[in-house]
């Protein structure tokens, strides 16, 4: 017997890859958002930081309706896409990935911000006097130090991307198969006359996976933190 | 050797500084905390950038705001040991031995990675982290990992501020080895006058910003105006004297030097080596003439070369033996009663004296402090 149905299923493996994919593209750009905040300070920082942080404190309905606007086939950047490379996001599992993206951005930078300002600034000088640019200061000082702060904040990211409801569903609309994440999927059961229970299952899924990404996060950053001396 | 002439604006004073070193030995930079004496070294470093001057070492230019060079920290290769150590956590005690020398070419490596693990001492801590290791030990893989970078010069910001007395006398020896052992020159910020005197060929003395005095740690200690720098309680002159010979049955040996000879208690140093002794200025007794019958061995014949009030009722008489220099810290009294002058010939009574390199033997574990002779 089955533990999920073929339904259950295809929404959860399309809300794993959905975040999958945001976290992968937006790691990179978080890191660098992140060591740039952390490390300098430069004219306009607290608009950056704002622009940053924006996507926590807006409605999710809101940054769903700026994507829409923006990166539909009509938009300014959506048209140009669409045009040039053929690239759809809107009402497409890409699209999704895109918002939800944009909403746990400022989750991931403010966890790596902040394992960033915890390493001595001192570390680097050191380096620095021992002949290391700044690249190379970044790939063997600051990425090995602010791993903890990496890992943890990209898998709460994670977690949070898969949690996504408002700029998905109104950016990207809810297709089953398509589109359709796990809470957008427990929407859409609540909609349907006697459909409580298929809601119940994929509130316990999201549930499950949910806090086991937390335990994941909690047990990868300690053994990370040993692993890079600090504990 | 180092050249340098720098201007910095530092808060509420300028620094205006400017000495050289030679290519062997070791510069101290002495003075108290604020004097601005770390921000010399950083300046030589690239870490903080001056207003205005030059910084050269051999024929590489560092700085020189005339000519608008500025040379980037990692392309001056310079080795610096910091107070606090900063040894790279996530990386073992190997891994950060060899971080600089890696970003060395390989052609240009003169000092390799074996020899200075042996010289510091480091074998069995390899493969250890950082984090395991106690203070002294970090701070010798500080200093192979300078060492190692391959250096033009090697600063070190009072490396020895951070550790207790013990983990101080197991650092010193190290440093010796490096001074002696090693073709670099090294400049040392410090403001504890042990150190320095057991440590430093060339001593630059910084206050308020501004070079107060510079030249060899004896002739600068035998200053009478900067004993108020250098702290009324270690105030007092450095002598350079050689072995001349042993007295078993008694306990003793024989020092020389131009001045004359000392007899202090036996050292495990051949005849001919090299002593330096620190000899503060209340260990020693100011006389009109040679005494009879007291137990002072050590009787100098000395000039008095000038006076300085040192205190409300004493005074500090400067005194030339042979080419070198004594100080004595007396009443101003007793000046008045023996008629003290610059120019009146006197003997100079050492009651003791301290020795600074590791002079072994009996003295060894009193290094530094004050022996009876």
């Amino acid at each position: 017997m089955e533990i999920l149905t073929p339904m259950e299923t295809t929404a959860l493996l399309l809300s794993l890859r959905v975040a999958g994919v945001a976290i992968a593209l937006g790691l990179p750009l978080a890191v660098l958002a992140a060591w740039v905040l952390g490390r300098y300070s430069f004219p306009g920082k607290t608009l950056f930081d704002g622009l940053v942080h924006l996507p926590l404190v807006l409605p999710p309905v809101v940054t769903g309706y700026i994507l829409l606007v923006t990166m539909g086939t009509k938009g300014v950047v959506g048209g140009w896409l669409f045009q040039t490379f053929g690239i759809k996001l809107i009402f497409t599992a890409e699209g999704a990935s895109l918002a939800v993206a944009v909403t746990s951005f400022p989750l991931m930078v403010r966890a790596i911000r902040l394992s960033v300002e915890a390493i001595d600034g001192g570390l680097e000088a050191a380096a620095r006097t021992l002949g290391a640019g700044p690249v190379d200061r970044f790939f063997t000082i600051l990425l090995p130090l602010m791993a903890p702060g990496l890992l943890s904040g990209a898998i709460v990211a994670f977690a949070a991307a898969m949690g996504e409801f408002g700029a998905v569903i109104t950016f990207v609309s809810n297709i089953p198969g398509k589109t359709q994440t796990l809470p957008l999927a427990i929407y859409a059961a609540t909609q349907e006359p006697g459909g409580d229970a298929v809601a119940a299952r994929l509130a316990a899924i999201s549930f499950s996976v949910a806090l086991l990404a937390l335990m994941l996060s909690e047990f990868l950053a300690n053994r990370v933190r040993r692993l890079i001396g600090q504990v | 050797m180092l050249d340098l002439h720098i201007r910095q604006k530092l808060g509420a004073f300028t620094l205006d500084i400017a000495f050289t070193a030679e290519e062997r030995g070791v510069t101290a930079l002495f003075g108290r905390s604020g004097s601005g004496k770390t921000s010399v070294i950083n300046a030589i470093a690239g870490l903080s950038r001056p207003d205005e001057g030059h910084i050269r070492v051999g024929d590489a230019v560092f700085f020189d705001s005339a000519r608008r060079i500025d040379v980037a920290v990692e392309r001056r290769r310079i080795g610096y040991v910091f107070q606090e150590s900063r040894l790279f956590p996530h990386m073992t005690v190997r891994s950060n031995l060899e971080y600089g020398l890696r970003r060395v070419p390989a052609a240009e490596r003169r000092i390799a990675f074996g020899p200075v693990v042996d010289l510091l001492g480091l074998g069995h801590l390899l493969d250890r982290r950082p984090r395991g290791l106690s203070g002294g030990e970090r701070q010798r893989v500080a200093f192979g990992r300078a060492l190692l970078a391959q250096p033009r010069l090697l600063l070190m910001d009072e490396p020895m501020a951070s550790l207790d007395a013990a983990r101080k006398a197991e650092i010193m020896p190290y440093i010796e080895r490096l001074r002696d052992e090693m073709n670099i020159p090294i400049v040392m910020v410090s403001h504890a006058l042990d150190e320095v005197v057991r440590l430093a060929t060339t001593m630059v003395l910084i206050g308020e910003g501004r070079v107060r005095a510079s030249g060899p740690v004896g002739s600068v200690m035998g200053r009478l105006d900067l004993s108020a720098v250098t702290g009324a309680q270690d105030a007092g002159a450095v002598l350079d004297l050689k072995v001349e010979t042993h007295i078993p049955e008694d306990g003793l040996s024989v020092l020389t030097f131009d001045g004359g000879r000392l007899t202090v208690p036996q050292i495990d140093r051949p005849p001919g080596s090299a002593v330096r002794l620190h000899i503060h200025a209340r260990d020693v007794i100011v006389a009109l003439q040679p005494l009879a019958g007291v137990s002072l061995r050590n009787a100098l014949a000395a000039t008095v070369i000038e006076l300085a009030e040192a205190g409300p009722s004493s005074a500090d008489v400067r005194l030339a033996v042979g080419g070198s220099f004594l100080i004595a810290r007396i009443t101003r009294a007793a000046v008045r009663e023996l008629g003290l002058m610059p120019g009146r010939a006197v003997v100079a009574l050492v009651k003791g004296v301290a020795f600074e390199p590791h002079s072994g033997g009996a003295v060894s574990d009193r290094r530094g402090h004050v022996v009876d002779v």
